[in-house]
């Protein structure tokens, strides 16, 4: 039904000026027949990147959400209707994101959207979703200072991540001198100012801290990996913070590996890497090293448990891993449903408002609750990397950790925070008891 | 005996009676912390790693060797903890009496890294005396890291006994590094231990002597911080040779990717967007490879990438000849047409791969002979990237005979200096053609045997490499093989020597920089082709 409705918009545009007026009164009516179609069900949009250099991260989301999808059909879907989903494939192409979203929203009518994965995607979306007025659920650990309306964020603020795990670090490690390493764009600088702000508000001193940018896909890491081993070599115990992302860590552990780095030496932890990052490496040089995130595949519960069991089955592949935002999406899926249900009815308006305050399991035994700042209440974890790719928990937190939209440690955001429940703000000052309005 | 069978008796009947209260209070201090293991908790680890390591008791060194191999089971229901040994068999630990088999319930003692240190330096005293070489070597070696007061006289008295030469160095080393952080040690022996330190001079020493901190005696402080001084110098020179030998070993990675493209685009002048994707069929030929000998024949593994070099060959190579067949041949000539083609079919070759091995990173092992490094004075080389080094070296020589030696060789030089005559002298040229394409293409589908070993084998990892390859050919001269040698491991060194002062954001625009300042003032690269060769 996609491919044909898009082969209806190539045919409208080869057409002459005139005749394309006819095919767009035509594709209005086609599109009034679909909203009339709806009726029997509601369509869920899924826009995650099935082609380019995200799709290795992003088309395991979209499985999810089919899978969520389907088992919710067979309770008997959501208000007595059957979900559909309408997959779109933005191809890692950050414009396109926009595009399609807009696309699913005007034309497939859709009531919520899962999707996204890198912050540049969302930010790129973010206007089509205001305008038009509909939901995004965003699965992935991000580097906040942001609170939109439309938006509701699943995956980790900075503060259920990265001071969590430096936290650790610092208390079970003994660790006293850092190594911020990441890839160059707004996630791990921004991660990075924040943890530099919270280290100094902890008294590490200015050389005591080592920042180091490079490129995306960057895989010459002989120079960067000899560096941190010369930066721990001064006499204190040292670590190295991760934000490396997607297809840089492969070779950054390789070489790790390789040098002989130990994690009992300089231990890492990792913010991107997870089950499915692993699955490239071979892991056993590095035992030890750790990620810090808000969900194990390795957790025994028995929600986890069944999960997995159903998942693996659904994807008929018995060694299909699951992973962080895979849980996020499993949450932000049952909070909609449960919204809709609350509210019996789709219309965005109605379930936004609808939405803080809800209340979804979480596959690690605790329950996560949707808070005002449009943000949720999560675990955190700090997993040590095993010999056969999985994780060990060595510390979690002891109770759920609420998300905060707007860092406590960075000057410019400190005083900010987002309430859709009283405040109507994402960004409200409680100095000046002022909202900053839009434009984040 | 029979004292000793009452006492097991009356053992068995208490630890019954207190099995229902969980509390597993045995006969001595050595029986309490090995049940500690039991109880999944690290700091009652920790603390029995520490008891059991001092209490000397014979049974120590297989629980701490067990516990840092996880063959350490413990049962938290019984609190009963086993050593299950290499061959199968299993003892128990608080008594050393065999069992016959460990209860399911029992899982393996877990770890973190503060623990692992632990253990690293309980095995290091107890091991310093074995009779193998390397494991003393690396007890020693343990011992100074952690230089724990403790161990001083364990490593006095191996000193004492050991006859060979380097583990003498390593433990005198150790007893250096443990006197220099011990608080009752004398003024001379600090002393000393600073020499002993400065004389090892890397950079495990460095950080043993930034870290003594502030309460030594005026002398040692002194002492130390000549010593970091004079090791900081070597360090730093050692540092250059260091950032030479990367960047010879970037250099031959961009090479390795480059060399196919020198023959695509520099011989025969077709912009070849799909080269990465050349690259990106030798890796997944490495890894379906890899595959059928994990499944059929593991013995063979460490022959793996030597089987996968010719057969990437062939398949890239094949690929190479049905895309100048199907698509190129239509195009000579026309340069725009090309590239918009073949950026193309680089997309389909993508999800084609996708599509078929799925969007995640494959695993390619690394063979045993690729895994490691070693030591060449203070710089520490790796096994994959000398062997990439030798192999790209190797692959360089021998297309370069070809092309110097060959019927084809010959064929390909006439083709490519003068098509039209090449053509009337009776050289069938689209043969030629096809089969140059196919000589690139194989090339590039080697290079991603090799880069398979140290990158992503995803189908993203022809991408990362077609830019740099452009650049290369470009900056070393189109149509010249030896402009594309040189121009790799000037690249590549001038990148290694920037990132450090730069940064690799930087280093990378800085290069780009001076690529486009360098094609202004020889728009034909280091070494361009004189004469009629390059007719478009």
């Amino acid at each position: 039904m996609l491919t044909k409705s898009t082969h209806d918009i190539a045919a409208s545009f080869s057409r002459r000026g005139v005749l394309a007026a006819t095919a767009g009164l035509m594709l209005g009516l086609a599109s009034l027949t679909g909203a009339k179609a709806a009726d029997d069900t509601i369509k869920v949009g899924v826009l995650h990147s099935l082609s380019g250099t995200m799709a290795i991260s992003e088309t395991t989301l979209k499985d999810t959400i089919l899978f969520l999808i389907d088992e919710q059909n067979k309770k008997g879907g959501v208000l007595g209707k059957k979900l559909e989903a309408v997959v779109v494939d933005p191809a890692s192409n950050w414009p396109l994101f926009a595009e399609k979203a807009r696309e699913l929203i005007t034309k497939d009518k859709v009531a919520v959207v899962f999707g996204c994965w890198t912050s540049v995607s969302r930010k790129s979306v973010l206007p089509v979703f205001k305008e038009l007025n509909n939901i995004l659920f965003y699965p992935v650990q991000y580097e906040g200072e942001e609170s939109e309306r439309n938006v509701f964020y699943t995956g980790a603020a900075p503060n259920q991540q990265a001071i969590p795990a430096v936290d650790y670090l610092m208390k079970e490690e003994k660790v006293k001198r850092w190594v911020l390493a990441g890839t160059d764009y707004v996630y791990p600088r921004t991660t990075n100012k924040i943890l530099e702000a919270y280290l100094k508000s902890k008294g590490v001193a200015q050389e005591d801290i080592m920042i180091n940018y490079t490129p995306f896909g960057h895989s010459d890491w002989q120079t960067i990996v000899a560096d941190i081993k010369k930066f721990g070599s001064a006499g204190k115990k040292t670590a190295v913070v991760s934000t490396i992302n997607g297809d840089a860590n492969v070779p950054f552990y390789k070489e790790l590996g390789n040098q002989g780095i130990k994690a009992k030496d300089i231990p890492v932890v990792a913010f991107s890497v997870g089950e499915e990052e692993l699955a490239g490496i071979d892991t056993k040089p590095l035992v030890g090293h750790l990620a810090a995130w808000n969900y194990f595949e390795s957790i025994k519960t028995p929600a986890n448990e069944k999960f997995i069991k159903e998942w693996q089955a659904y994807t008929k592949n018995p060694k299909r891993t699951t992973n962080d935002p895979m849980e996020a999406h499993v949450i932000g899926f049952n909070m909609w449903v449960k919204a809709v249900e609350k509210v019996k009815s789709i219309d965005p308006d109605k379930v936004i408002d609808a939405l803080p305050g809800i209340e979804a399991p979480n596959l690690t035994g605790g329950v996560s609750k949707m808070l005002p700042n449009h943000h949720i209440t999560k675990p955190v974890f700090i997993g040590e990397i095993k010999g056969n790719g999985q994780f060990d928990v060595v510390w979690k937190t002891p109770s759920l950790v609420p998300g905060d939209a707007w860092s406590k440690e960075l000057d410019g955001s400190k005083d900010l925070i987002g309430d859709w429940v009283e405040k109507k703000c994402g960004n409200f000052n409680v100095k000046t008891n002022k909202c900053l309005g839009s434009g984040s | 005996m029979p004292t000793n069978l009452s006492a097991r008796l009356c053992t068995l009947a208490l630890s019954l009676f207190l099995i229902a209260f969980a509390l597993p209070a045995f006969a001595g201090p050595f029986e309490d912390a090995v049940a500690k293991f039991a109880n999944d908790e690290f700091s009652d680890t920790e603390e029995a790693i520490g008891v059991v390591a001092s209490s000397g008791s014979p049974l120590a060194f297989p629980i701490i060797s067990a516990l840092q191999d996880g063959r350490l089971m413990a049962d938290p229901d019984t609190k009963k903890v086993y050593v299950t040994g290499t061959d199968g068999k299993s003892i128990d630990a608080a008594t050393g009496q065999p069992v016959a088999s460990v209860p399911d319930s029992a899982s393996a003692v877990r770890l973190n890294n503060r623990l692992r240190r632990s253990v690293d330096a309980a095995l290091g005293s107890l091991t310093l005396q074995s009779p193998d070489l390397a494991t003393r070597l690396q007890a020693a070696q343990s011992v100074f890291k952690s230089h724990e007061e403790t161990a001083l006289e364990p490593v006095e008295s191996a000193l004492a006994k050991e006859t060979n030469k380097s583990v003498k160095t390593a433990l005198g080393e150790a007893r250096a590094a443990i006197l220099l952080y011990m608080s009752d040690a004398t003024e001379v022996q600090k002393l000393e231990a600073v020499a002993t330190i400065k004389a090892r001079g890397d950079q495990d020493a460095l950080a043993l002597l930034t870290g003594i901190g502030t309460d030594q005696p005026a002398s040692v402080t002194k002492a130390a911080a000549s010593a970091i001084g004079s090791i900081q110098n070597t360090l730093a020179v050692w540092s250059t040779v260091q950032n030479a030998w990367y960047g010879l070993s970037l250099g031959s990675v961009l090479l390795l990717a480059a060399i196919g493209l020198a023959i695509t685009f520099g011989v025969m002048g077709v912009i070849n967007m799909a080269h990465g994707e050349m690259v990106m069929i030798g890796a997944y030929t490495t890894f379906v490879v890899q595959e059928v000998i994990r499944t059929r024949y593991p013995g063979l593994f460490d022959y793996s990438l030597l089987i996968a070099v010719p057969l990437a060959f062939l398949v890239a190579g094949a690929v190479g000849v049905l895309i100048e067949r199907s698509i190129i041949r239509f195009l000579y000539g026309r340069p725009l047409e090309t590239l918009l083609a073949t950026w193309g079919l680089s997309l389909v070759l993508q999800q084609a791969v996708r599509t078929v091995f799925g969007p995640t990173n494959r695993e390619v092992g690394n063979p045993s002979w690729m895994s490691g490094a070693f030591e060449l004075g203070q710089i520490t080389i790796t096994y994959n990237r000398l062997w990439i080094l030798v192999f790209t070296l190797a692959v360089f020589a021998i297309l370069l005979a070809m092309l110097r030696y060959t019927a084809l060789g010959l064929e390909m030089r006439a083709v490519t200096q003068n098509r039209r005559m090449a053509a009337s002298m009776g050289i069938a040229t689209s043969r030629v053609d096809a089969l140059t394409f196919g000589l690139g293409s194989g090339i590039a589908g080697i290079a991603g045997v090799a880069l398979s070993q140290i990158d992503n084998v995803s189908p993203n990892l022809g991408q990362s490499y077609i830019i740099d390859s452009f650049m290369v050919v470009v900056f070393g001269g189109v149509g010249n093989l030896w402009g594309t040698l040189v121009g790799a491991f000037t690249l590549g060194i001038a990148n290694k020597f920037l990132e450090p002062v730069a940064g690799a954001v930087l280093g990378k625009i800085a290069i780009l920089v001076l690529i486009i300042l360098f094609i202004q003032k020889r728009p034909r690269g280091l070494f361009a082709l004189k004469g009629r060769a390059v007719e478009a």
